[in-house]
């Protein structure tokens, strides 16, 4: 039994279908990286593990219990996080303020946490009071994670948390991420940097046009000559 | 020492006809403009309504008076309306409220574009001024009780020994105090609570706002209230200054508009920079500059005609080229808003 599992999930935004039957799951303290070509339905996939789309069919179950019906608001205060891809942070707002937002839904004393991403990300603690908006790319996708950690989720889901940012950056936000495991939580990330994302995942999975190809640890996929030659680039 | 006098008596003039008119009227028109910036920072269309919401919280506000009248209350010295404002904002509240849940919800539940509210929106302005103009009628009603002045024009005269008078209505001191209270309220609430920091971060990015369990139902709902206080004490204020007339309140939609725009459309700030400028820009064009010039001018170079810009008829179409030329040179406003 998984913590949070899709399972057999189809459906789409209304139009064709884009997932066709695709199961994913994540466990605590595990990465889990969703991986395929452009159109494989990477991303859709885990907007159906939040609710944002209607599935038709398929379930989608937290900590043992069906959420399926529940709303993307209702599934977040169960403790599931999300980090878009793009627009992910309030750019109007300081760090600080972001941070601030992050935690919206809890009622008790934020700072431990506050100081935990402080530690976890330390330029946001020197920019706390910079609007969001003036950072950079890198630092950006910092605000945009440590949002998401502010709400103390059982599970944090990344859709393409490295579009866009310097190999350099990448290697650290990585880095990021799998200090981020250390704390038990689960976290699922859809990625383009397959290799690197792979390289730190504890499970794969490849999806070709909504459907599982490949699911296995992240290091028996990078060694998996078919997965290597079709999606890794040889 | 006569040159002195006649420099302060030029100053006076300017003060007494552009300055405090302006600050006035630009007070009036930044909280009518925060009205409508906020709505569209928020629920993100152009709120056409407005300058009728205005009209209508202000009727609302003048028929409490008049019954407090009717029963011997009042201020002393300071109008009626500031105790009738409470419930006047009531109503207001309520017709907003009522036409969000009627008219707008429905709207934004099916997901449909700016446009559709904005013309939604002009279907409210026309409900809204029916009432007003079925209630009260469209004649110029006057409420304005308690002292008139807070400096008169003739005590200043005699107290400086100048030939130029300087005076401040009620009206006008009242609208400056409560416009700088009410700002520094509103944006108190926005910088530092929990429901204002929702609005803002809804604002800025509605999908993240809900990602972070912002409830969007509550932040409209704030939303109208906010725009029924703002819009109830701007029109009650302006009534007081001016007169009340619900045909003025829709003519206000145009500056009101273009101070929003100016500023920055959805920037509170934006909002009261721009009702500045435009007030300022307003009354500065259609002031006639003559007796400043002859105060200033030795006698020979005196001026012969009125030295006025723009006849007042006209004080429209200074709002209207202020809005295109802004546009033009910069779309998003002096400080940065969102781009139309």
């Amino acid at each position: 039994m998984s913590f949070l599992s899709g399972e057999n999930m189809v459906g789409g935004y209304g139009g064709a279908d884009i997932l066709k039957g695709c199961s994913i799951d994540v466990n605590e303290g595990e990465i889990a990286v969703i991986v395929g070509p452009n159109g494989a339905g990477k991303s859709t996939a885990m907007r159906a593990l939040l609710g944002m789309l209607d599935l038709k069919q398929g379930s989608v179950q937290f900590r043992g219990k069906d959420i399926s019906s529940l709303s993307p608001q209702d599934r977040i205060a169960e403790g599931i996080a999300f980090v878009p891809q793009t627009s992910n942070v309030f750019t109007s707002m300081t760090v600080f303020e972001n941070l601030e937002m992050g935690a919206f839904l809890r009622n008790d004393d934020i700072s431990e946490t506050l100081e935990q991403i402080y530690e976890l990300f330390p330029i946001l603690a020197e920019k706390k009071d910079q609007l969001a908006g003036e950072l950079s790319g890198g630092q950006r996708q910092q605000v945009a994670v440590g949002r998401a950690l502010m709400s103390q989720p059982a599970v944090l889901m990344l859709d393409e948390p490295t579009a866009g940012v310097s190999p350099i950056v990448m290697d650290e936000l990585f880095d990021r991420i799998l200090e981020v495991r250390q704390t038990g939580v689960a976290i699922l990330m859809v990625e383009q940097n397959a290799r690197q994302a792979l390289d730190i995942a504890d499970r794969g999975f490849v999806l070709v046009i909504g459907e599982n190809r490949h699911t296995d640890t992240g290091a028996a996929l990078l060694a998996d000559p078919e997965v290597r030659r079709s999606f890794l680039g040889g | 020492m006569e040159a002195i006098t006649d420099f302060v008596s030029a100053i006076v003039l300017l003060l007494n006809f552009i300055v405090v008119p302006g600050l006035s009227y630009g007070s009036q028109l930044a909280l009518g403009a925060l009205g409508i910036t906020l709505v569209f920072g928020i629920l993100r269309f152009a709120n056409f309504a407005h300058g009728d919401t205005m009209a209508f919280g202000t009727m609302m506000t003048i028929l409490v008076t008049w019954w407090l009248q009717s029963k011997g209350i009042n201020l002393g010295p300071l109008p009626t309306a500031l105790l009738a404002l409470p419930l006047g904002i009531a109503a207001t509240i309520l017709l907003l409220v009522m036409t969000d849940r009627t008219v707008y919800r429905y709207y934004r539940h099916s997901k449909a574009v700016p446009v559709t509210f904005m013309i939604a929106s002009m279907g409210v302005m026309f409900m809204t001024n029916g009432i007003v103009r079925f209630v009260i009628g469209p004649n110029d009603q006057r409420f304005l009780d308690g002292e008139r002045f807070i400096v008169h024009a003739r005590n200043f005269k005699s107290m400086t020994g100048l030939s130029e008078g300087l005076s401040i209505k009620v009206s006008q001191g009242l609208t400056i105090v409560v416009a700088i209270i009410l700002v520094a309220l509103l944006f108190w609430f926005l910088q530092k609570t929990r429901t204002g920091k929702a609005m803002r971060a809804y604002s800025d990015n509605e999908d993240l706002a809900l990602l972070s369990g912002v409830d969007p139902d509550r932040v409209v709902l704030v939303t109208w209230i906010i725009t029924a206080i703002l819009a109830t004490i701007a029109g009650t204020l302006y009534g007081l200054d001016k007169s009340f007339k619900p045909f003025t309140y829709l003519q206000l939609l145009l500056p009101m508009f273009a101070a929003a725009i100016v500023g920055g459309i959805g920037n509170p700030i934006g909002a009261i920079v721009g009702g500045y400028v435009i007030a300022f820009s307003e009354v500065m064009v259609t002031y006639a500059y003559k007796k400043v010039f002859v105060y200033l001018l030795p006698q020979s170079l005196e001026p012969q005609g009125l030295l006025q810009l723009l006849s007042t008829d006209y004080k429209f179409a200074v709002s209207f080229v202020i809005l295109v030329l802004v546009l033009l040179v910069r779309p998003t406003g002096i400080l940065k808003g969102k781009v139309l």
